[in-house]
């Protein structure tokens, strides 16, 4: 078990055939991922990395089966990307793209719901179950099989998290990068029931970061419905106010958003909230050893 | 991308939006022409800054002749503005909006951001106009009304009549002047991408009009390239010139107070890495994220940024290479080294893809101010402890 993706899904990419997306497409194939083919406008009827290339989603989805679309064609393609996939019938586009207009995400994000399609990202490294799927960016070494599910706004602290995770014994069962843009596709709040559901999860570690308000919801969810153990570590109590701080959400302002608030809202949700990124594997390992 | 008041009156004007006659002048000179042409008796004289608060520091000014506007000008033109918003050091006024006075009644407040909870933009009024909103939302919540508009279905009468009521305006024909008021800003702010546009104050007249007595605006900058009349907006002497600079080279750099200059890759590592360092017990000089494509040129310059600030006493590189190679970032420190005089010790932590041959590298190289570390843990202790001897 694992949440959303595992070895027998079949996944199509979108921008199969540009350079990011030959590349990454590559690297998930190696990992074990069945990527079944691909889409890329005119070159239809061709052949990419072995897979069939299709015109269209529709075709793509029709000929091969895909339920998960891996999305890398460039920011200004993204929203039509996007809902292409969801009039398909896809139903889990994960968006690689970083820098996709904010007016563009929210009209796919409303339209990828009327369609019942979830999505991830954008801008995020995408979704692994480890040692089975990889769906993104991440350096698939790092992610042992193992019983944490991990959550993150950011890609590196992923990376972080998992690898810590790993080193003090433990595993990881799926990860799921979900981007730190200001509209994005799953949250914790979605994800957070998932694995709870899941047996083969047995602790989460959220990461979050200053901006927007998707931590205190997930606190208060956590509160009401989550009975695994959670440890959370949200980045930016140095960050000043009214600064960007790289991601395009992560900027704390009028005073909301701030690191502090959320890690009280999660701390009183009964979450283990560690003050550095550097204590997620200990605190991990701590909330296990209780069970 | 932020842009300046006059700026904002400008795309105002295009959609109708009333603003009060004004003229932008870069010398007192042009100042006190604009102040003729505009006719008076009065006028207001405005520091352009990218900073709210300009009234309160004294960058406002009512001025009732023409040899008014020409003191005030020369007064305000070449400041330096402090206000709550730019920080202790201020920002130099090099610009002017001078403006025809205006017959206030009323002062309301009106603005549009995006509901990062709803998913969609929301328009926000408040007969409390002239106030700092942040202020008014923390004193009197129940004076803001915020009024959600789907894309979708655009600015419908509805919403108009939730913004007219809730503001208690009741004369039918001031009303409908909202209401249009209203509907073109919601449409200004999709047609360009706005991120924010803030009125404070929208003022009722003795006549019953609504004038945009001021106008602030932001836009989404992954929108810009659809945009190119907004992006030529761009006031670049507004824009802090190292973390420009850095955007240059694909970084992403602000500058802190502190003693510690951190080059990390990625976003959510590199506030990780600040807030690691905070606890323990030092202080991080900046934000810089060098990003997935960090080579030997990006990893120098980051260095040449960094170590511009007088203040950086030691630097941690931390990289957790997923894409990004860590033999690569290791060269990229070797290059950078010969190419910067890098005078403080720094410390390199290096995990990931390809991190022994990275540490490899470094060993053999062997440079003097190069500190290996272990992990993060290692990397931010061994940082804070070199920055305490340093002194």
């Amino acid at each position: 078990m694992s949440i959303l993706v595992n070895k027998e899904t079949k996944v199509i990419v979108q921008g199969f055939t540009g350079k990011e997306g030959s590349f990454h497409a590559e690297q998930c194939m190696a990992y074990g991922t069945k990527i079944v083919g691909g889409v890329t406008p005119n070159k239809g009827g061709t052949e990419h990395l072995g897979q069939p290339v299709f015109n269209t989603v529709k075709e793509a989805v029709a000929s091969t089966g895909a339920t998960v679309s891996m999305i890398f064609v460039p920011p200004a393609f993204v929203s039509d990307a996007v809902m292409e996939a969801a009039d398909a019938g896809i139903e889990l586009a994960v968006i690689i793209t970083e820098g996709a207009p904010v007016r563009d995400m929210q009209a796919a994000k409303a339209y990828a719901l009327k369609h019942s399609m979830k999505t991830i990202g954008p801008n995020c490294p995408g979704i692994i179950t480890a040692e089975e799927c990889k769906i993104g960016i991440m350096p698939g070494m790092i992610f042992k099989k193992g019983n944490v599910g991990l959550i993150s706004k950011s890609g590196t602290l992923t990376y972080e998290g998992a690898n810590q995770v790993c080193r003090e014994g433990f595993g990881i069962s799926t990860a799921v990068g979900i981007g730190g843009d200001p509209i994005i596709g799953l949250s914790y709040k979605q994800l957070l029931p998932m694995f709870e559901a899941d047996p083969e999860t047995h602790a989460i570690v959220m990461i979050g970061e200053i901006g927007g308000d998707l931590e205190i919801q997930a606190a208060a969810y956590i509160k009401e419905h989550i009975t695994k153990p959670v440890v959370a570590f949200i980045a930016g109590q140095t960050a000043p106010k009214g600064k960007r701080m790289g991601h395009a959400g992560a900027i704390v302002s009028g005073g909301a958003g701030t690191a502090a608030e959320k890690m009280a809202a999660l701390d009183a949700a009964g979450v283990k909230v560690v003050v550095s990124p550097a204590d997620i594997g200990k605190a991990v390992a701590e909330v296990l050893a209780k069970r | 991308m932020n842009i300046h008041e006059y700026q904002a009156k400008q795309i105002f004007a295009k959609y109708d939006v009333p603003t009060p006659k004004g003229l932008m002048a870069e010398s007192v000179e042009q100042a006190v022409e604009n102040a003729k042409v505009l006719g008076g008796p009065v006028w207001v004289v405005k520091a352009q800054i990218h900073a709210g608060g300009r009234g309160l520091g004294g960058g406002v000014k009512l001025a009732r002749s023409i040899e008014e506007v020409e003191k005030l000008s020369r007064e305000i033109l070449g400041m330096t503005l402090i206000t709550h918003q730019t920080g202790p050091e201020g920002k130099l006024v090099q610009k002017l909006y001078i403006e025809e006075g205006a017959d206030i009644k009323d002062e309301l407040y009106l603005g549009v951001v995006l509901d990062r909870a709803r998913e969609m933009p929301v328009i926000m009024a408040s007969t409390e106009g002239g106030m700092a909103i942040e202020d008014v939302a923390h004193d009197n919540p129940e004076k803001i009304i915020k009024v959600a508009v789907d894309p979708a279905i655009g600015f419908q009468g509805f919403h108009g009549r939730e913004l007219v009521f809730g503001l208690g305006i009741t004369n039918p024909d001031e009303q409908k002047k909202f209401i249009s008021f209203a509907s073109k800003l919601y449409k200004l702010y999709i047609e360009n991408d706005a991120e924010m546009i803030e009125i404070n104050p929208l003022v009722k007249t003795g006549n019953g009009d609504f004038l945009a007595l001021d106008g602030k605006m932001g836009f989404d900058d992954s929108a810009l390239g659809r945009h190119p009349d907004i992006e030529a907006m761009r006031d670049i002497s507004e824009e802090d010139a190292d973390e420009r600079e850095a955007t240059q080279y694909g970084l992403s750099y602000i500058s802190l107070d502190g003693e510690i200059g951190c080059m990390v890759n990625g976003a959510g590592l590199a506030m990780g890495t600040m807030d690691t360092i905070n606890y323990m017990g030092g202080t991080p000089a900046n934000f810089l994220d060098v990003g997935g494509k960090a080579n030997a040129e990006t990893v120098a310059k980051g260095f040449e940024i960094i170590l511009k600030n007088p203040k950086v006493k030691a630097i941690f590189v931390n990289i957790f290479g997923g894409i990004v190679r860590c033999d690569r970032i290791a060269n990229g420190i070797l290059e950078a080294t010969k190419l910067v005089d890098v005078h403080v010790p720094v410390i390199v932590r290096l995990d990931g893809t390809n991190a022994p041959e990275a540490a490899e590298i470094l060993r053999n190289a062997n440079i003097a101010n190069v500190i290996a570390a272990t992990d993060l843990a290692d990397g931010a202790a061994k940082a804070v402890a070199a920055a305490k001897q340093a002194k």
